[in-house]
């Protein structure tokens, strides 16, 4: 691993970023209107109801920004690669001396960069528009957020290595990778409250235990760091299958001659 | 020719084939390429230089068949050889929407290139691009970008250098120009050189020795005088279509 190549990846997206000003609306617009629009709705329903429907709406207020965190950090991996395919010029990144590692941690550290933009500009508002401040929530968020964003990254690279394989035909599906997810690793209801049978697959991904992780602390405010263990080790299990599934693609390609197709189309 | 040269091989493939659905796209491709040497790979569209291409450069895995840069296997020094190489295609872009100088300096640091601000400079004025340094990429005339990929290519003072079409869409003013500094690339740099090309008079011009393809199979090799010579054309475009329509040069009677 060469830093000096991946920094280079890196402020290749920097100048990407400044250069298209949509990029940047995209990156803060979405989540601002959620927040509002989520904002708005805790204040009216704590208006109107009782403390106890209160605090249910802030488990989906907080299970809400966990969720934008995880899908932030796969779109951060799968959008910088596809920057590098709409604009022509991955055979260019290929034939550079560049490891599938450091390119794959580029697109990491965009990933993070990305979360910590939007992440500052919601707590921020969050912050000057409702006097909420996510950290009195604690600061095991951090952990938590940490654990969401590297399963994000594995999604991302899950996501990058189908487009790799069908092409572009392939994108929206690729968006649509942490949705697939979405009913099995319990962001917004206890895995208890699942169906039985679905009980045992939810707990197979590390999203679920930062989910419940989440939800035990909010219930009890004491920090349970099973949830924070099983979410790591998992991660390291997800991190590397989605790694080799990327280089295994990204063989496949070369072997078909997808590679020079692909990018050059 | 080829078996003759003393100098050190830099690049060569062995049987290199490669097939796309069975159809052999390139058939037992073997050759060598010597320091500061410019070897033209010619042929009709669909013979097989761009597949070539795309093998020595590892973005095509050849179906069977070995590639040796420097001395070294491909497979095993992938980054090692790209770091000593480079490549430019008129069907490569660079990001479009960045600025010329945006890209050159990124390239320029994955390349590791010291003192980048200067190398960029002494490259855009070599090509005679200097005025392009704050275009938007995406916005360059196709032989604008073209002159801009090239920078990109002679970042890293590339030991071996594979320029595929790097001519198309160049007036004829700029071609020349730009078979200048390839030559002269070549003469400064011993830079060896795999060219592509449609355009005979550039392959005459920058080409030491050539090698024809015909449905990815060598057909004929040496430098274009000679082959000229050996074959009933009277010029290097003969011979060519003579390849093309028939597959072989008939030597006079
Ligand atoms: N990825 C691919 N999948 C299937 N067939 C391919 C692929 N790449 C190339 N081919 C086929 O291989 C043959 C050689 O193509 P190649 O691009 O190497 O030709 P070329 O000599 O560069 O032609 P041109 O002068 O038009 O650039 C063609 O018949 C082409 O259709
Ligand atoms: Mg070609």
């Amino acid at each position: 691993m060469n830093f000096r190549t991946i920094s280079a990846l890196v402020m290749r997206y920097f100048f990407l970023y400044t250069r298209s000003p949509m990029r940047l609306v995209e990156l803060i617009f979405w989540p601002v209107v959620d927040l509002v629009v989520w904002g708005n709705v805790t204040v009216f329903i704590q208006r109107n109801t009782n403390a106890q429907f209160g605090s249910f709406i802030l488990f989906m207020l907080g299970a809400m920004i966990l969720w934008d965190v995880m899908f932030r950090a796969q779109q951060g991996v799968a959008i910088s690669f596809l920057e590098d395919v709409w604009t022509r010029n991955l055979l260019n990144v290929f034939v550079a001396p560049v490891r599938t590692a450091e390119y794959l941690s580029a697109t990491f550290v965009v990933g993070l960069l990305r979360i910590a933009v939007t992440g500052l500009v919601l707590c921020l508002i969050s912050w000057f528009g409702y006097s909420y401040n996510i950290f009195s929530l604690g600061w095991w968020l951090i952990p938590f957020f940490l654990s969401l964003m590297v399963f994000g990254w594995s999604l991302g690279m899950i996501s990058t290595a189908l487009i790799l394989r069908w092409g572009q035909a392939a994108e929206s599906l690729a968006w649509a990778v942490p949705f697939f997810l979405q009913p099995v690793v319990a962001a917004f209801y206890p895995v208890k409250d699942m169906p039985a049978w679905s009980q045992p697959l939810a707990w197979c991904f590390p999203a679920t235990h930062v989910f419940e992780g989440m939800r035990e602390v909010m219930k009890t405010g004491a920090m349970d760091w099973t949830a924070l263990v099983w979410a790591f080790v998992l991660n390291i299990v997800y991190l590397a299958l989605a790694g080799w599934l990327f280089v295994w693609i990204l063989n496949l390609t070369r072997k078909r001659g997808l590679l020079t197709k692909f990018a050059t189309q | 020719m080829s078996e003759t040269d003393q100098r050190e091989v830099v690049l060569e493939s062995r049987e290199l084939t490669r097939e796309f659905d069975g159809v052999k796209a390139l058939d037992a491709f073997s050759f060598k390429l010597h320091r500061g040497e410019i070897l033209g790979l010619l042929g009709a569209n669909g013979a097989g230089k761009t597949t070539a291409m795309n093998c020595l450069l590892g973005l095509t895995l050849p179906t069977s068949g070995r590639i040796f840069a420097f001395g070294k296997s491909l497979q095993d020094h992938k980054i090692e050889i790209l770091q000593k190489s480079n490549f430019s295609s008129a069907y490569v872009s660079l990001p479009g929407n960045l600025k010329v100088w945006q890209n050159l300096l990124v390239f320029a640091h994955i390349y590791g290139v010291r003192d980048p601000k200067k190398k960029i400079a002494d490259l855009l004025e070599m090509l005679e691009v200097t005025d392009l340094r704050e275009r938007v990429t995406g916005q360059l005339s196709a032989g604008e970008s073209t002159r801009v990929n090239l920078c990109k290519a002679f970042l890293n003072d590339p030991e071996l250098l594979m320029l595929d079409e790097p001519t198309a869409s160049l007036d004829p003013d700029i071609a020349d120009k730009v078979r200048k500094v390839v030559r002269r690339r070549q003469r400064e740099h011993h830079c060896s050189i795999l060219y592509t090309s449609h355009n005979m008079r550039d392959i005459e011009e920058v080409c030491d020795r050539v090698i024809f393809l015909h449905k990815g199979k060598i057909v004929c090799e040496g430098r274009p005088a000679d082959i000229i010579a050996r074959s009933s054309g009277s010029s290097l475009e003969d011979v060519f279509i003579k390849i093309a329509r028939d597959g072989e040069i008939v030597d006079p009677p």
